[in-house]
């Protein structure tokens, strides 16, 4: 039977406020265990939560940004579980009132736009860390860091439009670069700043009922995410396809091993038995304020797209690249800023930039060669004072010095020859020393110019230009 | 309402209390009566009142994102049962 799959995603992104969202410690990542911890956080007797400013106007960000109508009457309640990440056993989180529903976002498949729905986002203190010696199964007891405790979360919950592990992928792709480019989060996966649930089921295709779900946690790389989503439809696959059930569980993905396993927790039912935090007033937002926070908002991925692709005719995949993150898409921007040709700035910015960027395991935010220069470097290729050849040397130098190219070029002398004349005296120079290949030239030989361009160049130490060369060695040979 | 045995049993297991046969009894009898209590309250006509979020008449009660003190470590954990290099310990957490 032909299987349809069924994904949906709850996506929990850490928002880059200076502190917890109901009490002062600091969010800063790394601190030593357990130093970023209150009274508060900690859960003690007697406490009562403040709810961060900056935590709410995040929220609201995400919640226009993602199309969401934003509630104006808005409060937090207890979910409760008895599980060590939380020393309170509860988490203070949105239950009914959550602070945005029924948003969308367009993600593109295969050349073609698809609205994924996004359900509601709501505003939540993350847990703390566990720590164990070994594995979290074979460990004798558990270690506890409460640092992470109270740090402010928003829960992004998709609909479960999603239809395969890669359009799950691009999805959290693109909800990863509007959060970057609305600056509510700092994404760096690697600790933990955006992580994702993922739900799978499948289901015969062509019919509306529902799988069975199985649930992956704590998924924090785009790896993890379409591999395990991956494994799983496999796996699910398998089990009906030979009559079994898919039982309803959580499973765990092994990055190592690549595949997921059933996690056996000794919390047996799920019942949260929510309520309302009677320690947390509730929260009004009026319309004023969040136009206000509407008009505030950066050019977000799709507006900057389209403006790329109208106002410099670049390819949608050059675009896709480009945009994929804000620095990246801010660097192309200041480059053409300089009034350089934009297609050349792509393919520098996605050719030799990137190539060196990934060598060294950087950022575009932390390329030694910047915006400005690449674009000087631009200038001057275009001016004719270098060739293409010679920029590729130039910029090795510019990645190793950090010199701007037109010091480069006067240093080491690279100013390229494009004055006839000269040429022309190198050209019948060559012409005169290699016979055979001009005879072979005639005789119809394409390849033999490219033997003399090459002799040519060589005398020059690749300064003269080469498309004049080229010229003028068929015009010498035909004369 | 009425509280079964099974009620009392997944409420201490939400809970993780283990509770002797005599209290599971006990406290199905005490449990029953304070919903009976509370039972009242349903024979109000609440048909057109907005559920109450909070019994008090506030409204956004927020603070600015400045960072405060946190606890020196060794008082965070001076209550702790039980503590390894800095953290609290407790039991396992999953079954191996």
């Amino acid at each position: 039977m032909d299987y349809e799959v069924v994904i949906g995603l709850e996506v929990h992104s850490e928002l880059k406020t200076n502190t917890k969202i109901f009490c002062g410690c600091s969010t800063k990542f790394g601190a030593d265990q357990n130093t970023h911890v209150c009274p508060v956080c900690l859960g003690l007797p007697g406490v009562l939560p403040v709810i961060n400013e900056k935590v709410l106007e995040y929220a609201i960000r995400a919640g226009v940004a993602l199309n969401c109508e934003i509630l104006q009457f808005s409060k937090f309640d207890r979910k409760n579980y008895y599980y060590p990440d939380l020393p309170k056993n509860f988490q203070t989180s949105q239950y009914d009132l959550p602070i945005a529903v029924n948003g969308h976002l367009d993600i593109e498949v295969n050349g073609e736009t698809k609205r994924i729905g996004i359900t509601r986002i709501h505003m939540e203190e993350d847990a703390g860390k566990l720590v164990h010696a070994g594995t979290i199964v074979n460990s004798d007891y558990t270690l506890v860091d409460y640092n992470r405790t109270g740090v402010p979360l928003i829960e992004i919950v998709s609909e479960p439009d999603l239809r395969s592990a890669e359009e799950a992928r691009i999805y959290m792709e693109k909800l990863k670069a509007i959060l970057e480019y609305i600056d509510v989060s700092n994404c760096k996966m690697e600790e933990g700043n955006l992580r994702c649930d993922a739900n799978i089921s499948l289901r015969p295709r062509g019919t509306e009922k529902l799988g069975t779900k199985a649930e992956m946690k704590n998924l924090n790389s785009f790896r993890a995410l379409e591999g395990s989503l991956a494994y799983e439809t496999a796996r699910e696959e398998e089990i009906l396809s030979e009559g079994g059930r898919v039982i309803q569980e959580t499973r765990s993905w092994d990055d190592a091993k690549g595949i997921t396993a059933s996690l056996r927790n000794k919390e047996q039912a799920e019942d949260y038995r929510y309520l309302p935090e009677p320690d947390l007033v509730p929260i009004v937002v009026d319309s004023a304020r969040i136009e206000e926070i509407r008009k505030s908002l950066p050019e977000l991925p799709d507006a900057r797209r389209q403006r790329l692709m109208n106002d410099y005719g670049l390819s949608e995949y050059d675009v896709t690249i480009i945009i994929a993150t804000k620095a990246m898409a801010d660097y192309f921007d200041e480059v053409v800023s300089h009034k350089v040709d934009a297609k050349a700035a792509a393919n520098w910015l996605m050719g030799d930039v990137a190539k060196h960027l990934n060598n060294e395991g950087l950022g575009i935010e932390a390329s030694p060669v910047s915006a400005d220069k690449l674009a000087g470097m631009l200038i001057l290729i275009d001016k004719g004072t270098i060739s293409g050849k010679m920029a590729k040397t130039v910029f090795e130098e510019m990645w190793t010095s950090g010199k701007d190219a037109e010091t480069i070029v006067k240093e080491k002398g690279m100013v390229q020859i494009s004055d006839e004349g000269a040429i022309i005296a190198i050209v019948d120079g060559v012409l005169a020393a290699n016979p055979q290949s001009v005879a072979d030239f005639k005789a119809g030989k394409e390849k033999a110019i490219g033997f003399l361009v090459g002799q040519t160049m060589k005398q020059t130490k690749g300064r003269a230009n080469p498309e004049m060369v080229n010229k003028l060695l068929r015009e010498r040979i035909s004369q | 309402m009425k509280i079964t045995r099974k009620d009392v049993e997944n409420v201490a297991l939400l809970s993780r209390l283990e509770l002797p046969e005599e209290e599971m009894e006990m406290y199905s009898g005490q449990l029953n009566a304070i919903l009976e209590y509370a039972d009242v309250l349903t024979k109000l006509d609440t048909d057109n009142i907005q559920p109450t979020a909070h019994v008090l008449p506030l409204k956004n009660v927020l603070r600015a994102d400045e960072v405060k003190e946190s606890l020196p470590r060794d008082l965070a954990l001076s209550n702790a049962p039980e503590e390894e290099d800095g953290y609290f310990k407790v039991p396992k957490v999953v079954e191996g």
